[in-house]
């Protein structure tokens, strides 16, 4: 399913029309779409202020940014202590084991978790809402742009 | 090496470049020409099938290859390396797979620009894109050149050549005939080739040692001859100050590059919406991380096994372990079985520089034809001229990459993605998170983001080590050396960040606040996504 779209269009065709010779578009017409990508950007701003979006962005920042510091600063740990403490890192812990071993197998460990973590969490908290909004504001920008495309 | 070897190691790697140009021809029997088939393959492969995919752009020549070597020659500092490629797969499935499926289009240059005055972004990032991209391309291109050496007896300078532009030319078909249905696929079949040679070898270490993996490790120490301190951090990256910088430096890259390499970013786009973009990451991530864990038993192996000397021996650089290591498991030189092994090996270590080369040559192409012809040229062109634009730019793309990759041909292949990753997480990382996360993000900002990272990234490694002023080099003779540290991530990824926030807070331009709010609706929910 597609849809005009002032995003894309932007991209697809908008620099080559300006610059080059093309068919100059009437007075009229141009007010028209201009009106209508300002409608369109309203519509953006409406969806964005609106309490179901700031939930759902709410919801992924909430996830998102301590997750990216755990594993961050558990990472950056990590390089850091073994390049800069290497006789603690060569504790031996059992057998041929040491420490390196176990915090290297760890973050490979803790990459799964986490990874399951945030699929878990975005399926049952955000999939449901953004999918809501993402129709909702469809609707409205194609409402605005006159009608279906 | 026996002309068993040989003959074997042709025979199946020329069945693979039979069956993947049979699939670029099919595929491209029925294409369309468009935009879209061309750059996304048509946006509509299965998570699953993307996932193959990106873990088969990801799992290139550098991993089977170099870090299987550096573990062998230095123990644990190579798997160092390991720990970064896969850790970094939680910021992209974090910050920014589902995001920019949702915002973009082709390229990373459609994110970036939907926001800003789009022809100075467009232009910044599709040059950063293609300078990550050629850098990429050179790894494998050494990779595939430390290969023949080897397959062909080690001397052969002039059968070295032939096989780095011979690997050029089939990538420039791939890509131009098939595009990225043909890519796609010819990933999928790589990565599940190169899952089953790594399974296979790793289990017969293991049987080797019957499963006991404390003795492959003490067996590895041992026969290393640095004892205990081959199983701990140190042996590469210890002793000075600017060895222990130059890993940590290499540690941020590695992290942050992976999210900021072109040929990543645009597989996004061939699957229809962004949850398939996560659940693809998610496979991906499963994949990646099983086939590291792998190559960890496979580095030692060789360590164990074939032993450090004889490795070094083979090529200075450690990026023939893992084919010496199948030779040694099979039953040795002259064994029949050590032959077949060895070729198998050396078949699927082939495939797997043809893909991914394949796969940077496509994204680089589409930064050259999406992003920099359509910013730089001035007449009005049909969409049609664009996607002939990439073809010939996937060729002219081939050529720079054969010329480096026989320059560089010296450098360990891991090392050389190090530097690939680096310029990736200080050019082109900042400018995408700014463009997401910040609302006051101005064109200026933009801009100064992706060339404060780019130019310092570059300039650092020009007057590094690597260049000139050790035996090492690529120009020994020469001395312009003036900054210590092989990796310039350290300093150059600070950098992009700060000059993005300089050229924003500095510009006259108010952010617009609407397409800010239209980017995060966009990235958040995929309203209006294709």
């Amino acid at each position: 399913m597609r849809y005009d779209d002032p995003w894309y269009d932007a991209l697809a065709s908008g620099w080559a029309e300006s610059t080059a010779a093309g068919v100059p578009e009437p007075r009229a017409e141009q007010a028209r779409r201009a009106r209508e990508e300002q409608a369109a950007a309203d519509v953006y701003l409406e969806v964005q202020r609106s309490a179901a979006f700031q939930e759902v962005r709410r919801r992924y920042r909430r996830f998102v940014v301590p997750g990216v510091v755990v594993f961050l600063v558990w990472y950056v740990g990590y390089v850091v202590t073994a390049t800069t403490a290497p006789g603690l890192m060569a504790r031996p812990v059992a057998g041929a084991v040491n420490v390196a071993m176990l915090a290297g197998l760890g973050q490979f460990l803790t990459t799964f978790l986490l990874a399951w973590a945030y699929a878990r969490h975005a399926r049952l908290r955000r999939d449901r809402a953004a999918l809501d909004l993402r129709w909702d504001t469809q609707e409205l920008t194609r409402s605005v742009r006159g009608g279906a495309s | 090496m026996t002309d068993h070897h040989q003959t074997l190691a042709l025979l199946l790697f020329s069945v693979f470049v039979a069956v993947t140009l049979a699939i670029t021809t099919w595929v491209s029997r029925s294409r369309h020409g468009s935009a879209e088939e061309f750059y996304a393959g048509g946006r509509l492969f299965s998570p699953l099938e993307n996932g193959f995919a990106i873990a088969g752009d990801y799992m290139s020549a550098a991993s089977f290859l170099g870090v299987t070597g550096l573990i062998a020659l230095f123990g644990y500092d190579g798997l160092l390396y390991v720990v970064g490629f896969l850790v970094a797969w939680l910021l992209v499935l974090f910050l920014v797979a589902e995001l920019v499926r949702n915002c973009g289009r082709f390229t990373l240059a459609d994110v970036v620009a939907a926001r800003m005055s789009e022809r100075p972004v467009r232009i910044a990032t599709g040059t950063s894109s293609v300078t990550v991209s050629v850098l990429y391309l050179v790894a494998q291109m050494v990779g595939a050149g430390s290969l023949v050496a080897l397959l062909l007896g080690g001397t052969s300078q002039a059968a070295r050549a032939w096989t780095v532009i011979g690997v050029g030319a089939l990538m420039v078909v791939y890509v131009s005939l098939g595009g990225m249905r043909a890519t796609t696929w010819i990933q999928i079949v790589k990565a599940v080739l190169l899952l089953a040679g790594t399974v296979a070898l790793t289990v017969l270490v293991l049987l080797r040692f019957h499963g006991d993996i404390d003795r492959l490790l003490l067996t590895a120490a041992e026969r290393s001859g640095h004892g205990d301190a081959f199983l701990a951090p140190g042996l590469k990256y210890g002793g000075s100050w600017t060895a222990r910088f130059d890993f940590i430096s290499l540690g941020l890259a590695l992290v942050l590059g992976t999210a900021g390499l072109p040929h990543i970013l645009s597989r996004f786009y061939t699957v229809p919406t962004a949850r398939a973009a996560r659940r693809s990451v998610l496979w991906s991530i499963g994949l990646i991380g099983g086939f590291y864990l792998m190559t960890i038993v496979l580095g030692f192996g060789a360590a164990a096994l074939v032993g450090p000397e004889a490795v070094r021996g083979s090529n200075a650089a450690g990026n023939t372990a893992v084919p010496l290591l199948a030779l040694n498991l099979g039953g040795g030189a002259g064994s029949t079985g050590g032959t077949v092994l060895f070729a198998i090996v050396a078949a699927i270590a082939f495939a797997t520089i043809l893909a991914v080369v394949a796969g940077i040559t496509l994204a680089s192409s589409a930064s050259v034809a999406h992003d920099l012809y359509a910013s730089l040229r001035r007449r009005h062109a049909k969409r049609r001229g664009e996607v002939a634009v990439a073809r010939m730019a996937s060729v002219g793309i081939g050529v720079v990459a054969i010329a480096l990759g026989l320059l560089a041909r010296d450098l360990n292949v891991a090392f050389l993605v190090g530097l690939a990753f680096a310029v990736a997480a200080s050019a082109n990382l900042p400018v995408l998170m700014y463009s997401l996360f910040w609302r006051g993000f101005t064109t200026r900002g933009a801009v100064w983001a992706v060339y404060g990272g780019l130019i310092p990234a570059l300039g650092l490694v020009v007057l590094s080590p690597v260049v000139s002023g050790s035996p090492d080099s690529l120009f020994p003779g020469v001395d312009f050396q003036y900054f210590p540290l092989q990796n310039p991530g350290l300093v150059s990824i600070p950098l992009g960040f700060l000059a993005g926030w300089l050229g924003t807070v500095t510009s006259a331009e108010v952010p617009d606040e609407a397409k800010h709010a239209e980017t995060e609706v966009r990235s958040l929910t995929g309203a209006g996504a294709v």
